[in-house]
């Protein structure tokens, strides 16, 4: 074999005090597709930083064509011929297409831009990744799965020998996957090195000529082409069989906790969803982004407000017309973005964790001291949050411990119902295996749990019924023993649930 | 407490600097005189802190100040109101004013800055407009009415607290208390770190945001009655100009953040004390009161510096005991 393009050696990495990489070890060749699986938290990101000169590493080495490197910058990696496309897009979305290919790097005269040479190399660029649009385009109006191909227009501008893909499809329709996975298959033949992140098993089997695993900042394993199927990838992932890393248990469920009827939102108005949730089941709800369960359970909420429908909770109808109505009726909601919805970053555990239950516990409007040392003596060991102390402020817990605190100042307000959004997302397998625990033991005090996942086997290994949005629309309902993950990826792109199909 | 000790320092710093360039700083007339000013702009600074701490910023309340302090002599001395009704209005006006940026700001989501500005540009302008531009004064008359900030309180001999003191106090209290044992405080407090949040939390936050802007204009209309008490009459060109910007700057130093979530009182009150000395310094030492602006913007600027370099060390240091604290587990 070749030497690799790129190599990198023994890679460390911290942050603040949360070791995200832990010697890591990879290669990729020219014309080969390396996937890079792991769950979150495991480290891809990071080390896809570090390739690509966003981060530096703590220790380690990286070599390019055998040769020791120090990649200290984008601009560096750039010119070593290695591109990143980031999970989150990078473009600026008020400029056109052109001026996003040639950021930076434009193509000048005098110090005017040379608009005809932008307009002809990014014509080229475009074509090759068979994305016919203007270059005069304005960001903006693309589709995110365009603005991926523009990306990689980007990238291959500037002739990447190795192109890195934080999880390109994520976003993606499935015609704009076909598009992209066929894109890749010519950059290899082209003798270009992909590095490839994918949460999709199924993507993953499909292309990869080798797998690399990483778990908890550490390699895991790794597969060649004849040994990739998706329970040995699993299984390095997880570091042990489904059955044991979800602690499901099937309970036997009560009365009616939350009855959803003719609910519609605004970002599906044309479509009506009905369900009910018993008190004591686990109901995960499935679909690809842009489904709207995020925005299902934020109508529930009262974050945004329902255009129809009727919510109850144990039988009482609530107008949650705010999320402080709703947490009246009994409702919790553990937001899918921690940081941003969830979490008083610069303030205390403590005052984190009170936030919610000030109110029930005030004292003619005075803060209650004494209740909110109690409460930090209940949750911070039942939750087993690792903090220096109560008033750490909990920007800089790790993602685990954070999720952790927003769970638990939910918990404080004794919930009949408990909506969960990617409760698991950015969080290390131990802090996983403990929500898990939490949303089990709460399942068996009787609370109705509802939670949204993108993690198809959370899906699978938590949940007693499955709902499955798509596209606004409840297209399906499984129970325990109808679940796989092909009824589910069937019901979330669309299809029929076959048990359906024959009774109608 | 950190913040407040180093603005303290500063404080006393310039106390001390000021005392020994001028015989007449610790006389009981200039103390005195300090501290009234102080209490005044203290009350206007302790207003724009609510506002200050949800995210936000107050820039009419110098208006405020003077369409208050011109109001009041003006309905009493040229419309012949009654006392009580004259006070109750101006009250109102000014608690009204706040509730109107507040539903502004919180409704129809209009940028703070944009409608306080708004609010700068109007108010002056009403005011000049029912005065037509004339000064208002209360001459000899309303001398009961005017003790509220022109008279003392015998404290030591030789020695009275002037009366604005008292209000300062009161309000300081209540503001303190309010910020950091009631439930609202927390929300506030909450509310400026991390507005999404707080809404995701079920905190009214809409209501507490209306309350600070009540809060501001409540105070800053406050302010404008005890402004107008003391010096006895109002040019509306002028009246109270600038006050927002030395408020704003008061709050600041004293350990507010403009990104919000962050303040304390005792802070604010120090950080106005501060602005107070600063002229007070410049009026007795320097012969040239012109260059007033340039000083005290240096100082409020050498402040902010220190205190954004002070902080970061202490971050870089809490980084690194965390480091160590996981490497041992």
């Amino acid at each position: 074999m070749s030497s690799p393009l790129l190599e990198a050696r023994d890679i460390c990495k911290s942050f603040a005090g949360v070791r995200a990489l832990k010697g890591v070890s990879l290669a990729v060749h020219p014309g080969e597709v390396l996937a890079v699986i792991g769950e979150n938290g495991a480290g891809k990101s990071t080390l896809m930083k570090i390739l690509a000169g966003v981060q530096a590493p703590d220790t380690g080495d990286l070599l390019v064509d055998g040769a020791s490197r120090s990649i200290r910058s984008v601009q560096e990696a750039l010119s070593l011929g290695i591109a990143l496309i980031h999970q989150e897009l990078n473009l600026a979305e008020t400029l056109d297409v052109g001026a996003n290919i040639f950021l930076g790097r434009e193509p000048h005269r005098w110090g005017w831009i040379d608009a005809g040479r932008v307009s002809r190399e990014a014509r080229a660029v475009l074509g090759q990744v068979g994305l016919l649009v203007d270059p005069s385009t304005l960001v903006s109006t693309l589709t995110i799965g365009q603005q991926q191909l523009v990306e990689i227009a980007k990238a291959l501008s500037i002739r990447a020998r190795v192109l890195i893909m934080d999880e390109p499809t994520s976003s993606l329709s499935d015609h704009e996957t076909q598009v992209l996975l066929r894109l890749i298959r010519e950059l290899r033949a082209q003798g270009v090195g992909i590095i490839y992140i994918s949460h999709r098993l199924g993507e993953v089997h499909g292309i990869a000529d080798r797998v690399e695993v990483l778990r908890d900042g550490e390699n895991a394993g790794h597969l060649s082409r004849e040994e990739i199927s998706h329970a040995a990838m699993v299984k390095l992932m997880v570091g042990r069989e489904l059955s044991q890393f979800y602690p499901h248990k099937t309970h036997p469920s009560g009365e009616v906790a939350l009855e959803v009827r003719e609910l519609r939102t605004a970002a599906h108005p044309a479509h009506a969803v009905s369900f009910e949730i018993r008190a004591g089941e686990v109901v995960g709800m499935a679909g690809l982004v842009g489904a709207g369960r995020s925005e299902l359970l934020q109508a529930l909420f009262g974050v945004v407000p329902a255009l129809a429908g009727t919510v109850r909770v144990a039988g009482v109808p609530v107008a949650a017309a705010s999320p402080r109505e709703a947490m009246a009726a009994g409702l919790a909601l553990v937001p899918e973005d921690r940081k941003h919805d969830g979490l008083f970053l610069e303030m205390g555990v403590r005052e984190n964790l009170s936030i919610a239950t000030l109110h029930r516990d005030q004292r003619a409007g005075f803060l209650n001291r004494v209740k909110e040392r109690e409460l930090c003596g209940e949750m911070i060991p039942a939750m087993r949050i690792k903090t220096p102390s109560t008033e750490q402020p909990v920007q800089f817990l790790s993602g685990g411990n954070q999720q952790k605190v927003v769970i638990g100042k939910w918990l404080a307000t004794r919930p009949r119902v408990f909506l969960l959004d990617e409760p698991t997302r950015g969080v290390d397998i131990g802090a996983k295996q403990e929500i898990y625990r939490l949303m089990e033991e709460l399942a068996a005090k009787g609370v109705a749990v509802l939670f949204v996942s993108s993690d198809l086997e959370e899906i699978l290994g938590m949940s007693d019924r499955v709902l499955v949005l798509h596209e606004g629309r409840l297209n399906g309902e499984l129970s325990r023993s109808e679940l796989s993950e092909e009824a589910v990826m069937r019901l979330a792109t669309g299809g029929h649930h076959s048990t359906t199909l024959a009774a109608s | 407490m950190k913040k407040i000790f180093g603005i303290l320092g500063l404080l006393i710093a310039v106390c001390l600097v000021t005392a020994s360039l001028s015989d007449s700083f610790l006389s009981a007339y200039n103390v005195e005189n300090v501290l009234r000013r102080s209490a005044l702009f203290g009350i206007l600074s302790i207003g724009v802190a609510f506002v200050i701490i949800t995210g936000g910023i107050d820039l009419s309340l110098g208006s405020v100040v003077c369409l208050v302090g011109c109001a009041l002599p003006w309905l009493l001395t040229v419309q012949h109101w009654p006392m009580p009704l004259a006070l109750l209005t101006v009250a109102a006006v000014s608690l009204g004013i706040g509730l109107f940026h507040g539903l502004l700001v919180t409704k129809l989501r209009i940028q703070p800055f944009i409608v306080t500005l708004c609010g700068l540009l109007l108010y002056r302008g009403i005011a000049r407009g029912f005065t037509a531009d004339q000064t208002v004064g209360f001459g000899n008359e309303f001398k009961s009415l005017r003790l509220l900030a022109t008279g003392k309180v015998p404290f030591l001999p030789g020695f009275d607290l002037p009366a604005p003191l008292l209000f300062l106090a009161v309000v300081a209290i209540v503001a303190a208390v309010f910020l950091n044992r009631t439930i609202f405080g927390r929300y506030l407090l909450a509310l400026g770190r991390n507005p999404q949040a707080a809404t995701y939390s079920g905190i009214p936050t809409q209501k507490m945001t209306i309350l600070a802007y009540v809060v501001s204009s409540g105070l800053a209309g406050l302010g404008g009655v005890l402004f107008v008490l003391d010096v006895n009459s109002a040019q509306p060109v002028d009246f109270g100009s600038f006050y927002e910007l030395y408020a704003i700057a008061a709050a600041v130093l004293g350990g507010c953040s403009l990104r919000g979530g962050e303040g304390s009182i005792v802070g604010v009150l120090v950080g106005a004390a501060l602005m107070q000395v600063l002229r007070n310094m410049i009026t007795l030492v320097t012969t040239r009161n012109n260059v007033e602006f340039a000083i005290i913007g240096a100082v409020i600027l050498l402040g902010v510096v220190a205190d954004e370099l002070t902080r970061r060390v202490a971050a870089n240091r809490r980084a690194a005991q965390a480091l160590q604290g996981a490497t041992a587990v």
